[in-house]
């Protein structure tokens, strides 16, 4: 983890974050959640609840939030697990964050499937907004972070960005969506070019009937 | 080479909104043909729906090609110790190149919900988790809505489906971790663990899921089931050639005109998939290089042998490679060879769980190796020294991850050999000759 980014000072983040508790939505949210396994097996609900403090922490600070020791330790005392479990998965998975991030957190992904398709000009686009790579922009607002396969291959080079994902991306359209983050609007998600979801560009190849109508074809089988 | 593979028509295939033209929501699936009268398929019997999951000849979806129907069988018939039995169903869809659960989850999710309860009731189980990656943050509220719109209906629950089984389907997203693939480590995941592949024996048939017996499939496994009850054994395994049944998914990305997903006949040969599908190869057939055919683990295929291959199982193992999840990267003559599978070794390096030394230490050493051979900044000796590390490797971890970053840098050396040769010597070549001065 020599790439790992630098976690904040302890002492500092308990003063910060030593009363965390959840607010009462979310408070709600995490019955719910441990009640989804079976009794005595609550310690399944730490990566739900991991990201639940994630989200809370990312909407105290206006951030796209992440994971400060006192908040791993609160959810290790609600499902009584010992700390370290609960460190020991906040720190396997990449999604949880262990220091701060900006509000909006650029995950651009580099597998080769994106590469092939110009994820090196997604990445350019980003540079030449002022966005560096395992790092946050002055102002706050950006952190870039190369991310492994995200599953959207055919609809590659993609972004995901908070929760949404970006994708058929150009140089241009990466561009163009960080000026309107910038801008605090509202960029539309999904493929940046003319296309449904994963079809081919240009209309189906296949059950066009669906394209107009929710077609039913049970009357074909034969 | 292939058998003549006939087009598939639009009414066999399976996932008719997969490009979500239409809503995902519970009333629209239905006038597609989901949950219609669910409980009559099982009332088929659970011994029966195994026999004809089997007699459809359908292959496990997620890449290793295990027989589903038979995967099934292995779950006890009754408990005897009053332990429950699980169904978890993998949508931790994250091998490079794989985009198809996430159709599957985001435009049709009640045919994986209809599947679980249909594979969850003939296998016996207590309940299904779906496992869905943790970054697939907006399919994953599809999915806990259209899980709660199936209990709403009274399709899940107790007397699911008015068939007097309780069952019940929860949703566990993950957090960005490739390993919960491995159907071990996904178990792990779920129990609240870092996922990290257990030692098997005990199979998870036996001791899977909270120590309970428990059965892992992939979402397209899960997914055709109800349609194969519906339609016949016969009519899927009337498509594609034998011991290959079925239809399937097929990923394309990467150097083709199109890139996109469309469901096909198993078998259908990569050049008619290709034209058919993408509008061709980036700068036509002549400019095509290397396909890896099924996913990042399995090796790449040259072009001359690839173009009328059978896209099925033993089609692609014929050519040293594999069908994988048929995610279908295509790389045309522009690409950096050398960089795209090194590009590989990088993420094996990224997604090692670190358990087992030869796939920790060995993951970051192929790929630094890989990284050199790049630039040419290596030695003709230090090909062969590679290609011998990547056999101690494979095989020698307790997962398949091991053995999946090992497989394409092998498929790299067996068929590209002569470009890393030219690109060390024409380094060599470039830099001084320092002689010892006399």
């Amino acid at each position: 983890m020599a790439d790992a980014v630098h976690i904040p000072d302890e002492a500092e983040t308990r003063a910060r974050w030593g009363a965390f508790a959840w607010t009462a939505e979310n408070a709600e949210q995490a019955k719910k959640v441990i009640a989804r396994y079976p009794a005595g097996r609550q310690q399944s609900a730490v990566m739900p609840l991991l990201d639940l403090a994630q989200r809370q922490v990312g909407a105290e600070t206006q951030t796209n939030g992440w994971l400060p020791v006192p908040v791993m330790e609160y959810i290790a005392d609600q499902l009584d697990m010992p700390y370290m479990r609960v460190y020991e998965v906040a720190t396997f998975y990449t999604m949880y964050n262990l220091a701060p991030v900006g509000r909006y957190h650029v995950q651009v992904c580099g597998t080769t499937p994106c590469m092939l398709r110009g994820s090196d000009d997604v990445f350019s686009a980003c540079k030449n907004k002022g966005l560096v790579k395992g790092g946050t922009t002055p102002d706050g607002l950006f952190t870039l972070t190369e991310v492994e396969c995200l599953g959207a291959c055919a609809n590659a080079p993609m972004v995901q960005i908070n929760d949404d994902n970006f994708e058929d991306l150009t140089y241009d359209s990466m561009s163009a969506i960080l000026d309107d983050l910038a801008a605090g609007k509202s960029p539309k998600i999904g493929p940046q070019i003319e296309r449904q979801t994963s079809a081919p560009e240009g209309g189906p190849t296949t059950l066009k009937e669906m394209v107009g109508e929710n077609h039913d074809y049970r009357g074909e089988w034969a | 080479m292939s058998d003549v593979i006939a087009p598939l028509a639009d009414k066999d295939r399976i996932f008719t909104n997969v490009y979500g033209f239409q809503d995902w929501g519970i009333d629209a699936a239905m006038k597609r043909g989901d949950w219609d009268n669910t409980k009559k398929l099982m009332e088929i019997g659970q011994d029966e729906i195994i026999e004809r999951i089997k007699a459809s000849g359908l292959r496990g979806r997620g890449g290793a090609g295990f027989p589903t129907g038979m995967k099934w069988s292995f779950m006890p018939k009754e408990s005897k110790d009053g332990r429950p039995s699980f169904l978890v169903i993998n949508a931790d869809e994250s091998e490079p190149g794989s985009c198809k659960d996430r159709e599957i989850v985001r435009h049709d999710p009640h045919k994986l919900i209809e599947g679980a309860l249909i594979a969850g009731f003939a296998m016996r189980a207590r309940a299904a988790y779906i496992y869905i990656r943790g970054e697939f943050i907006y399919e994953a509220k599809i999915l806990f809505a259209a899980v709660e719109q199936a209990y709403e209906k009274g399709f899940l629950g107790k007397n699911a489906c008015g068939s007097g089984y309780d069952f019940d389907v929860f949703v566990h997203r993950g957090a960005g971790a490739y390993i919960c693939g491995e159907e071990t480590a996904q178990i792990e995941s779920i129990e609240g663990k870092k996922g990290q592949p257990r030692l098997k024996p005990p199979f998870p048939a036996g001791a899977g899921l909270y120590g309970c017996p428990t059965t892992v499939n992939n979402v397209e496994s899960i997914a055709v089931g109800p349609t194969i009850l519906r339609r016949g054994s016969e009519w899927f395994s009337s498509f594609g050639r034998e011991n290959n049944k079925g239809t399937k998914l097929f990923q394309i990305s990467g150097h083709v005109n199109k890139p996109c997903v469309v469901e096909e006949s198993m078998g259908i040969s990569f050049k008619e998939l290709i034209d058919r599908h993408c509008g061709g190869i980036r700068g036509g057939w002549d400019n095509l290089l290397a396909v890896i055919p099924g996913g990042s683990s399995v090796p790449l295929v040259p072009a001359a042998q690839i173009m009328d291959a059978p896209m099925d199982f033993d089609g692609l193992r014929a050519l040293g490679s594999g069908l994988g999840t048929a995610a279908v990267i295509v790389m045309d003559k522009s690409t950096d060879i050398v960089r795209a599978i090194s590009r590989l070794s990088y993420f094996y390096k990224h997604e090692s769980c670190g358990q087992c030394t030869p796939c920790r230490e060995g993951t970051g050493w192929m790929w630094r190796v890989m990284e050199r051979l790049r630039s040419g900044d290596a030695d003709i000796s230090e090909i062969d020294m590679l290609h011998q590390v990547t056999k101690q490797v494979e095989g020698h971890t307790i997962c398949a991850l091991g053995d999946a970053a090992a497989w394409p840098i092998q498929g790299l050396i067996r068929h590209f050999r002569p470009e890393i040769e030219r690109r060390i010597n024409e380094n060599k070549g470039s830099a001084p000759v320092m002689e010892a001065a006399e």
